[in-house]
This record gives structure tokens, sequence and C-alpha cells, in this order.
């Protein structure tokens, strides 16, 4: 078993807002090994953003993590923000979702590709343009040299995008965060952006992140996927058996939800009821509200995250296909 | 950002002829000027004025001739000093509000920056608490208010500086007008500026910088320092403006003999040529102060500079 | 903005805690919630209300009124036996009748000019937003012409011309404000106008005035007050520098502008002059500006 690259031990993420505390991520236990490709999917609210936000010290102010999120084995909660800016940007790496905001309008891209391998390798302005040239190459802008000095308002999303991306490998991080990379962009874009987190991080031999709302994007790229609902983790599976097999009934609902051609409209369902109240979680199951398997258990009791086959793991009383068995 | 530039200064002169044209008209209308015989001048005066405003001739002809003369420099004769024309008593007064006012605008930036800059590090904590009272007093206390108290404490009690006058020219008779000038803009400023450095401080483009690792200095002086800065120097077109009639307070209470001096005597004697010439150069002063701000900004904003 | 308003980081958070609850506030719910929390505005408001209770009530329980002179009385300081709270003028007129005389002066002008400003802003902006187009832009572009100039110039001008009395000055000074009440107004108006109930009324056939008075306006409530109560105290503040310079209101009315004028003269040897009004105009512009800042707050906080 390879030690894992990125590790969650009982991480939580919280906010102070004056209606009280906001636990936007509670008690996450998570693994992520080197070179895999990890989709983590949930809609907005889940935590699945404040998660990688939270351990690479970017929460907003009124942010708290706590619990370990070991990187090579060292916990970068409550590290020191010097400590964390020799990790951050070179060997963990983000990519933000939204392209026309993420780059500073003030300052040409070259500046701001050529800044990260300055800092964190102390190349010389002319060698760090020359890594940047060659890594605009790869990730499919045409002309780099021409492009160089241009200010971000002058490239198109899907470029932004790119450059981003680029700036986001030039140091060759062992993991890469993608956020939503795609959510902002033409369709048409998307499955090229796609491709290019696929191609270059299995290149460099990158464990990818990607947290998104689509499981479209989930299909194209993952090995694993996670499966987060009201900050919690329910669910955790290689991706075959995520779509052919969910065991939780918040998956399965999901995976209901997607219109898909090679099945009738009429098989679509809606999930019924609204996404969780953060500061007043029920007491039990976080999905049971609107959860079809719902029992008096799942009412009074939260179900912990536990292996339920091989290489899966799932957070409830009632998974789906109760013949699985409960792997000891 | 050429074109911007010449688009820009084009349209400075469409309200350029509009403030000239009404001045010229309300001179016309005013109620007991020369124009409608009821108030006596001494003749010397009038002679003056017919020989400026050529009253025999046809309105249109006098207008042009009015704006002609504008256009060269020209703003007519005094009503009430017959030896020294608008322009000529203007350009005695010109270099003393000149020098008390760019000193104050220099002085403002450079505090309210610094300020601002402070408050937002330590937003939310005590020195930004400090700053932001002593903020509020120099954005409430109206310059005719900090004047006099200024010249109480510094000038007659402790005797560190003059009460008044431009004397000799030397700084130590600048202090207090320029403090006095400057204070409600470096409050302004510092407020811009601490706002500014907050907004920027949690953009999207900020939080790609910090999640680079290239440290919290690159990223407030390369990142953010410039961002933040544009809504100040959008604030000093306006500011320009306000300095011109801080002045008028600033140069009567203490006493120098800058334009605004001129202007509120003129005023308080019913000198119509005085105060509509003023207020014309005024006007054009603040419309080209303007203007060089505003293409400053734009030389500044990269979205406007590439187009 | 000062340090004193609540914080804007936590915005975030709020947003995020806001989406999630699930529970729609109503928006002034909200804003008053937040306006209520806002100690500094809280605290300007009771100072206001005081202030301007004892400039109404002034002359009912004050011994002196502000323009008798007390024989017994010339220049005398502060003191509490003799009745003059304030002191007395060269003229031996109590100074606590003549600042609240001021006050209410100062207060009086400020609400008819805002009156007046809130009028033609209103009528300007939402004419202008609602007809759109090129006769908009041509309004706008008369609104961005008159910014450039330097208005209190052209207020003492007009004051220099056709004399100095109070309504003139009302009006001037309204007409100084006018012109960014106009511009906020004009924006409202423009998304307003996008609303379904202004298509319907639009479908049924009401007269473009008719949807203004009746749909626009009643609707543009919310930002008109905020900005009028935000610019109160640059007109209390315009009408004491025009007074301080002669220009504004006249005897035998004072404001508190002119009575700090009149306090400078003297301010060596009778401080008190200036040291009252001072203190009452300080004191209504610290917390007409708590109460502005607080409003803004309460209603955006994310602010402009």
């Amino acid at each position: 078993m390879t030690a894992p690259l990125l590790e969650f031990k009982d991480y939580s993420v919280h906010f102070a807002t004056p209606e009280g505390d906001v636990p936007a991520v509670g008690r996450l236990n998570l693994s992520i090994k080197p070179g895999e490709r990890l989709a983590i999917v949930g809609e907005s609210g889940s935590g699945k953003s404040q998660t990688f936000l939270g351990a690479l010290g970017l929460l907003a102010r009124n942010g708290k993590t706590s619990g370990e999120a070991n990187f090579e084995g060292r916990n970068m909660v409550g590290m020191r923000a010097a400590d964390l800016d020799t990790i951050r940007g070179s060997a963990v790496t983000m990519v933000f979702q939204d392209p026309m905001t993420a780059l500073n309008p003030v300052l040409r891209i070259s500046r701001q590709l050529t800044e990260i391998v300055e800092v964190h390798t102390g190349a010389t302005n002319a060698e760090a343009s020359r890594q940047a040239l060659g890594m605009l190459a790869k990730v499919g802008i045409p002309d780099p040299e021409k492009r160089f000095n241009v200010y971000p308002h002058e490239l198109s999303g899907g470029m932004r995008q790119r450059v981003v991306i680029a700036m986001a490998l030039l140091n060759r991080p062992k993991l890469l965060i993608a956020d939503e990379p795609t959510t902002a962009l033409d369709v048409t874009v998307q499955a090229q952006i796609l491709d290019l987190f696929r191609n270059l991080t299995s290149e460099l031999g990158a464990a990818l992140v990607i947290i998104t709302h689509d499981m479209g994007v989930v299909a194209g790229i993952a090995d694993r996927v996670g499966v987060m609902y009201g900050g919690r983790l329910v669910e955790e599976a290689p991706v075959d058996d995520i779509f052919e097999n969910p065991q939780h009934p918040y998956t399965r609902a999901l995976l209901s939800s997607i219109p898909r051609p090679d099945r009738p409209v009429s098989e679509m369902q809606a999930i019924p009821g609204r996404p969780p109240n953060l500061l007043r979680l029920p007491q039990g199951c976080a999905f049971n509200p609107r959860c079809p398997a719902r029992t008096d258990l799942c009412v009074t009791a939260r179900p912990e995250l536990l292996p339920m086959g091989v290489g899966r793991r799932s957070a409830c009383f009632n998974p789906v296909g109760t013949n699985v068995e409960v792997a000891a | 950002m050429i074109s911007y530039a010449l688009k820009r200064l084009l349209s400075t002169i469409p309200v350029l002829w509009i403030a000239v044209t009404v001045c010229f008209f309300v001179l016309r209308l005013a109620p007991g000027g020369p124009f409608d015989g009821e108030r006596p001048l001494p003749p010397a005066i009038l002679k003056n004025l017919a020989a400026h405003y050529n009253l025999d001739k046809p309105l249109t002809e006098q207008y042009l001739i009015y704006v002609g003369n504008v256009l060269q420099g020209d703003l007519g004769p005094s009503f009430i000093n017959e030896d020294f024309s608008v322009t000529e008593q203007l350009m005695i007064g010109v270099p003393y509000t000149f020098t008390v006012a760019s000193l104050a605008i220099i002085l403002a930036v450079i505090v309210g920056v610094a300020a601002g800059c402070l408050g937002a590090i330590y937003q939310n904590k005590m020195p930004d608490y400090a700053i932001g009272f002593v903020i509020l007093t120099g954005l409430v206390l109206p310059n005719f208010l900090i004047a006099p108290i200024l010249q109480l404490v510094f000038g007659v009690k402790l005797g560190w500086l003059p009460v008044a006058g431009w004397g000799d020219g030397s700084p130590r008779n600048l202090v207090l007008p320029v403090i006095v000038l400057m204070l409600p803009h470096a409050a302004r400023i510092s407020r811009l500026m601490r706002g500014s450095i907050i907004e920027v401080m949690n953009a999207n483009y900020i939080r790609t910088a910090r999640a680079k690792g290239i440290g919290p200095r690159l990223t407030v002086m390369r990142h953010a320092i410039k961002p933040a800065l544009m809504p100040v120097v959008s604030y000093l077109g306006p500011a320009a403006g306000y300095l011109l009639t801080g002045s008028l307070v600033v140069e009567s209470v203490f006493g120098l003999p800058g334009i605004g001096k001129y202007f509120i005597t003129a005023a308080l004697n019913r000198d119509y040529g005085m105060v509509l010439g003023t207020v014309i150069f005024y006007m054009v002063l603040i419309i080209i102060l303007n203007l060089v701000v505003d293409i400053t900004y734009a030389f500044l904003d990269p979205k406007v500079r590439t187009r | 903005m000062t340090a004193l308003t609540p914080r804007r980081d936590d915005f975030a958070a709020d947003l995020e805690a806001e989406a999630l609850t699930g529970k729609a506030r109503s928006l002034t719910g909200d804003a008053l919630a937040r306006f209520l929390r806002n100690k500094a505005a809280m605290v300007s408001v009771v100072v206001l209300v005081l202030l301007i209770l004892a400039a109404l009530l002034g002359p009912y329980v004050l011994p002196f009124d502000y323009e008798t002179p007390d024989w017994s009385a010339f220049r005398a300081p502060p003191s509490w036996e003799s009745g003059h709270y304030l002191g007395t003028d060269q003229n031996g007129r109590d100074l606590m009748a003549r600042v609240l005389h001021g006050t209410r002066v100062s207060l009086a002008v400020a609400l008819i000019a805002t009156l007046v400003s809130v009028f033609i802003g209103v009528l300007y902006g939402a004419v202008s937003g609602y007809i759109g187009g090129r006769i908009d832009s041509a309004m706008m572009r008369f609104v961005d012409i008159m910014y450039a100039l330097p208005y209190i110039l052209f207020v003492i001008l007009l004051m220099v011309i056709f004399g100095r009395n109070v309504y003139l000055l009302f009006a001037a000074i309204g007409a100084l404000e006018w012109l960014t009440m106009a511009r906020i107004v004009r924006g409202q108006t423009l998304s307003i106008k996008e609303r379904e109930f202004v298509e319907a009324a639009r479908a049924a056939g009401q007269t473009r005035f008719k949807i203004i008075r009746k749909h626009i306006i009643p609707n543009l409530a919310g930002p008109v007050v905020i900005y009028a109560a935000l610019t109160i105290p640059e007109i209390i503040a315009t009408e004491s520098f025009l007074s301080y310079l002669g220009f504004g209101v006249q005897e035998p009315l004072t404001s508190l502008g002119t009575l700090i004028a009149e306090g400078t003269e003297v301010l060596e040897i009778l401080p008190w002059l200036l040291l009252g009004p001072g203190f009452v105009l300080v004191t209504l512009l610290l917390s007409l500006l708590f109460i502005g800042d607080g409003l803004r707050d309460a209603f955006d906080p994310k602010d402009r």
C-alpha cells in the first residue's frame, strides 16, 4: 500500500457567522494516493470546495480548520503561512472555477506565470519565461510568444483557463486540485480542458482532484469518486462502481436526476426537498429528510462512513442493494 | 488609449463652451449690474466696461468677442478695481494658491494611502479603530472650524507657528494652511484606500496569488496595491474641485493672498466682473485637472490602455 | 465606511450560511436587523433625536431668546447660575438660544434642500431611465457636464448677483445635490423597468408618465432614502460653509455657520462663542455620518 499523498483525518472546517457556527466540513476522513484521479461530487454547500481551500489555508477570514490534513506526512492544519507557501504553488497547486476573475487584471500573464517559477525555484526571469512559454504551448495556446505579454482581458475564457492550468503545472506539482474547472466554460471547450487535465497530470505523474457537481465530468476523467453531502463524505468508490452500483441513496438520486440519452426522460427524477441548513443539521443522517430509504434509525443516529465492498465506503444504514456484504 | 484621450479631450470642449456662455448671460441678467444702468459705477470703471464689453454692438457680436477674449485669457475688467483687470489680479494670486494646494494634495495622498493601508492591515483591531477615529474627525470637522482652533492652539497659545499671513514665504507659514486644507482629503483617501484594499484582498485573483505560494509581500506589493490605488486616482479629479473650494476658506482665515481671497473679497463687494472671471478661471482649471486625472486613470487601467 | 461598521469579510460566510439556510428573510427585515446591530448608528440616532428635540423645544424651555440682549451679562462665559449655559456674546445675547436657533435654521435648510434635490433628482432620473435611448443618453450627458463644474462657486455667483435670500439658498443647495440622486435613480429605474409588473402595466396601456408615477417611483424608495440620508450631512456642511463666508443665512436669522464665523473673530477672548456652535455642528455631522454609514451597510453589506 503506497503512502497517501494527502490524507484527511478527522478534518473539519468551521465558519464563525453572526448566526452561529457553520460546520462547512465535518470530521472528514479521506486519503488521496499519488497519481490517482479523484472526483469529489456534491451540490453547492456540500463542503467540497471548502475542504481543499481550508487545507491550503485559503479560507475567508472567519474560517477555521481543525483535525489533520497531512500532505506527505506534514499536517497543513495550523501550519504557518510561510511553511504553507513552500507547498502551495509548487507541490500542491489549485485551479479555480472562474477563469475570468482568477487572473490579476492589471498584470500581464507573463508576469503571473514567471513569478510562480521565480519564487519557488529561484530561477531568473529569462529562465522562467522560457519554461512558461513551453508550458503555454503544452496547454494548447497557439502562438504563445505573441500572447505572452498580454493582459488577461485580451484572452477568451477558455484561453484564460489554459493559462491558469499552465500556472498550476509549471512547478511540476504532485497534487493538482481543480475546483469546478469547466463549469464556467463553453461545452465545446470543456472536453478539451478535461483532456488537458488528464494528459498533463499523467505525464507528470501528479495526482488530480476534480471538484465538480457534473457527473459527466466525473465519468470522463475520474478513477475514484467521493460524494459529499452536508459537509460530510457519504460515499466513496471506484468510478465504475459509482455509476453502475451506487450505494448511498443520495448518490443514486444524483445519478437519477441527470438526463441521459439512453434513458427515457420519464425516468429522470429531481431530488425532493432542499439542501440542508448547515446551521441546523438534523441529528441523524443529514440526508434523511429527503431520503426514500429513511428509517427511524436514520433520523436519530448519524451513520458512519464504513467500508462496504472492495475499495468502497458508504455512510448509510440502508444502502441501496442490501445484499452487499459489509466488510469487517 | 490615444482614441480615449482624444475623445475625452473633445468632450471637454462643449462643457467649457456651455460654462462660458452661461456666465456671459448671467452677467447680462445681473440686476444692479452695469448693463441695466441701475447702479452708478465710477466713470473710470464704466469706461473700462464699455470698452471691453462693446455695449454698443449687437448681442451676438458681443458674445463672440467675449468668447474670443476668454480664449485668449482676457477675463474682462474688474467692477471695483479700475487699475487691474480680472486676469491681472488672478495672476497675482495664482502662485500662492498653487503652492498651498499642491502641497496639500501631495500630503493628502501620502498620509491617506499610508493610513488606509494600516487600517486594512490591522482591520478591526485597535490601530484600525484609532486611525478610523482620527479619520472621522478629519471628515467631519469643517475646515473653517479646524482652522481657527489650530491657529489658537499652535499660533497663539503655543507660539510655534505664525497665526496667519504669507510672511516671507518660509515653510512655517505654510504648515497650518496646508494641514487644514489637506485633512478632509487625507481622510477620504484613507477611507477609500482601506475599503479598496479590503475589497481587493477578497478578490479571486488574490486568492490565486496566495494559492501560488508567492508570499504575503509579493501578493500585496505586486498584486494588490495597483488595483487598490485605482479608486484613489479616480478621487483626485473631484478632489481638485474640493481643494479649490476649500482654499476659499483657508486663504481667508490664514490671510494668504491667493485666488480664493480675491474671490471672496470680490463676492462680498459685489464685484461682478471679478467674481465671474474667477468662476470661469476655476471652472477651466477644474475641467482641465479632471481631464488629466481621467487620462491618467485610463492609462493605468489595462483594459482601456490596450484598446 | 468606518472601522466601526460590521465586518465586510464575513460576507462570504454570511452568504454561504444564507444560501444554505433556505430561509428567505425579507430584504428590509434583514436590513433593519443589521442596522439595529450597528452600535455607532444606534447611539447616533439617539443623539440626533435629542438634538432635534432640543432645537425644536428650546424656545419654550429656555428663559432667553436668541436676539434679546441681556443687559446684565455682556460677554459672559458659560455659567450654571446665571442661566446662560453657553455664555453670551458681545451683544449680551444668550449663546445657547442662538445655537439652538441656528440649529433649527440649519436643519430646516437641510430638510428643504434635501427635498428639493430628491424631487428634482428622482423626477429627472426616473424619466431619463424609463425613456431610455437617446434622450436618456443626452440627459445623462447633461448630468456629466454639470458634475464637472464647481457648483459651490456657481452658487456663490448666484448669491452675489441675485441677492442673498434664504429661499434662493434652499433651492441653490438643493440644486447642488440632485445630480448624484438623478444618477442613482436612473440606475434603479433601468433595472425596475425590466420587471414584470411594469411590463404588465405597459401591456394594459398605461401612459408612460403614469407608469413612472405609479410603479417606478414607489419602488425607488429604498435607495433614495439612503442616499438622501447620506447627503444631509453634506448639505449642512455646505450651508455652514456658505454662511461662514457670509453668503448664506442673513440677519436676523442665524445658522451654525454664521455663529462659527462670529465666534472665530473673538476666539481669543470669548472662546465659547466658537466652541458652542462648533461642538453642536460636529455632533450633528458625526451622528448623521454614522447613521448614513449604518444605513448603507444595512442595505448593502458589501458596499459600493
